[in-house]
């Protein structure tokens, strides 16, 4: 797909977070806040979002990098970056 | 012949809603194949069976509510002839209960159990009328998740197991610090080559030296049943998950002292993945030989598990954090895990749990032989 904005990939991660947890409302996610404890994510649910992401996005998120991932605006610069990366090599 | 019949689905089940048939009159089933749903306080369960054959008939219909031990379907066996098997259930039917034969008719046709009809005439002796109303009043099939009182059930039947552990098992409680430095490791160096979707969490290591370590002390695995301990040869590991919105469920991961990290993986994922959409299977929920419970994703430290009866012992793990950690007279800061044990006093003693505790403190330094 073309490179995603911003916008496209929030969208993508509340798909991701709302496959696993239907019952929450991504419109109260605090974007500056950590995200896992905001909507009760443990372990298995957030490896479930990071494959989610994997199919969605095409990118594989090592867990070295999970710490870029704590907060939505954390997660959304770095997956711009990632993003970006892929699509202008170098 | 034999009867297939509603199954005990844990210490705190008397009862359960059938939801739905897999099968009907005539199908053959095989050992372990899923049949029915049944609705529990723990939710809806997929119960199989447990030995080959064909189904003859099917007793009770979608939305009864039926005792634990009640016959739900009757089986014949491979070979054997339907005729056996009508005269044998016949037979069954009539000790019980006085049923006219129009009314038998009906209760086969609709699947109503006749064990469960309440005779409207004095003299006991069930009519066709019975067995319609009895249909009807086992027609609305809302299941308890539908009902919105799923959630106070769940709660009715955790107060029940965990009142009765309380009130019953002399619990003794033992706690010892895992120094998680090797563990962390090769999980970090064994995810890094693995696909994203084939790697490990932190929990598959730790399941797989629980059940090791319960394998070097057997008086932790088992049940106290009649006053006795009974060990169990297989390590079904019961994994506390908890639910989204509330409560909990331990169904077990069998055989998991056996099973490979990359095996536990894709049965602890499974698990969870059904446990969240409310699958689970009446095996997984009937036969956990011990619980580990885990609540260091919320940050406590360590934790001490009430044992689920009639289990005999639960293992409790904190979180995995960086602490100072003294190693021949140096402090290091290391990742550290404390590992809790609460176990039955009338089956095992504190000097064999603390043997459990210091096998699993070994098995841990040696992630790379779990396998």
């Amino acid at each position: 797909m073309d490179l995603p904005d911003r916008e496209q990939l929030k969208a993508a991660i509340f798909e991701a977070i709302t496959s696993i947890a239907p019952e929450i409302d991504t419109a109260d996610i605090r974007p500056d806040r950590p995200l896992r404890q905001q909507i009760d994510l443990d372990s298995f649910d957030f490896l479930n979002v990071i494959i989610r992401l994997h199919e969605t996005l095409g990118i594989d998120i090592p867990e070295s990098d999970y710490g870029e991932m704590q907060t939505l605006d954390g997660a959304l610069d770095y997956l711009l970056r990632r993003c970006g990366g892929k699509a202008a090599p170098g | 012949m034999s009867e297939f019949r509603m199954p005990s689905l844990g210490a705190d089940m008397d009862a359960g809603t059938l939801v739905e048939w897999h099968i009907k009159p005539g199908d053959a089933v095989k050992r372990g194949q899923v049949v029915a749903v049944v609705e529990t306080q723990k939710g809806a369960i997929d119960v199989e069976v447990w030995e080959d054959g064909l189904v003859e008939r099917l007793l009770v219909q979608p939305g009864a509510k039926v005792p634990v031990g009640e016959v739900l379907a009757v089986l014949r066996g491979v070979g054997e002839s339907a005729a056996d098997t009508t005269q044998a259930t016949a037979a069954t039917a009539t000790e019980r209960r006085k049923v006219s034969p129009a009314a038998r008719r009906l209760a086969e046709e609709l699947g109503v159990d006749l064990a469960a009809v309440q005779p409207q005439e004095p003299d006991g002796v069930i009519s066709r009328a019975d067995v319609e109303r009895a249909a009807a009043a086992g027609k609305p099939a809302a299941s308890a998740a539908e009902s919105g009182d799923w959630h106070a059930q769940m709660r009715k039947a955790i107060a029940a197991a965990m009142s009765k552990s309380k009130r019953e098992i002399p619990h003794y409680y033992l706690a010892t610090d895992i120094d998680m430095t090797r563990v962390t490791e090769w999980l970090r160096t064994g995810n890094e080559k693995r696909p994203v979707t084939a790697r490990l969490l932190p929990a598959v290591p730790l399941m797989k030296a629980v059940a090791l370590a319960l394998r070097e002390v057997p008086e932790l695995n088992g049940f106290w049943v009649d006053g006795r301990f009974q060990p169990s040869s297989a390590i079904h590991l019961g994994m506390a998950i908890a639910m989204r919105g509330g409560g909990l469920v331990a169904p077990a991961i069998h055989d998991a002292d056996s099973k490979s990290c990359d095996e536990l993986m894709a049965a602890l994922r499974d698990l969870i993945t059904r446990v969240r959409g409310g699958r689970l299977r009446s095996s997984e929920m009937a036969d956990p030989t011990v619980t580990l419970t885990s609540l260091g994703e919320q940050g406590v430290a360590q934790v001490f598990g009430v044992i689920y009866p009639p289990q005999v012992a639960i293992i409790g793990l904190g979180k995995i954090a960086e602490r100072p950690h003294a190693v021949g007279g140096i402090v290091n800061v290391s990742p550290m895990l404390t590992a809790s044990l609460a176990a039955d006093h009338r089956v095992s003693d504190g000097h064999r749990g603390a043997l459990f505790l210091a096998a699993l403190d070994r098995l841990l330094q040696e992630p790379e032989k779990l396998g």
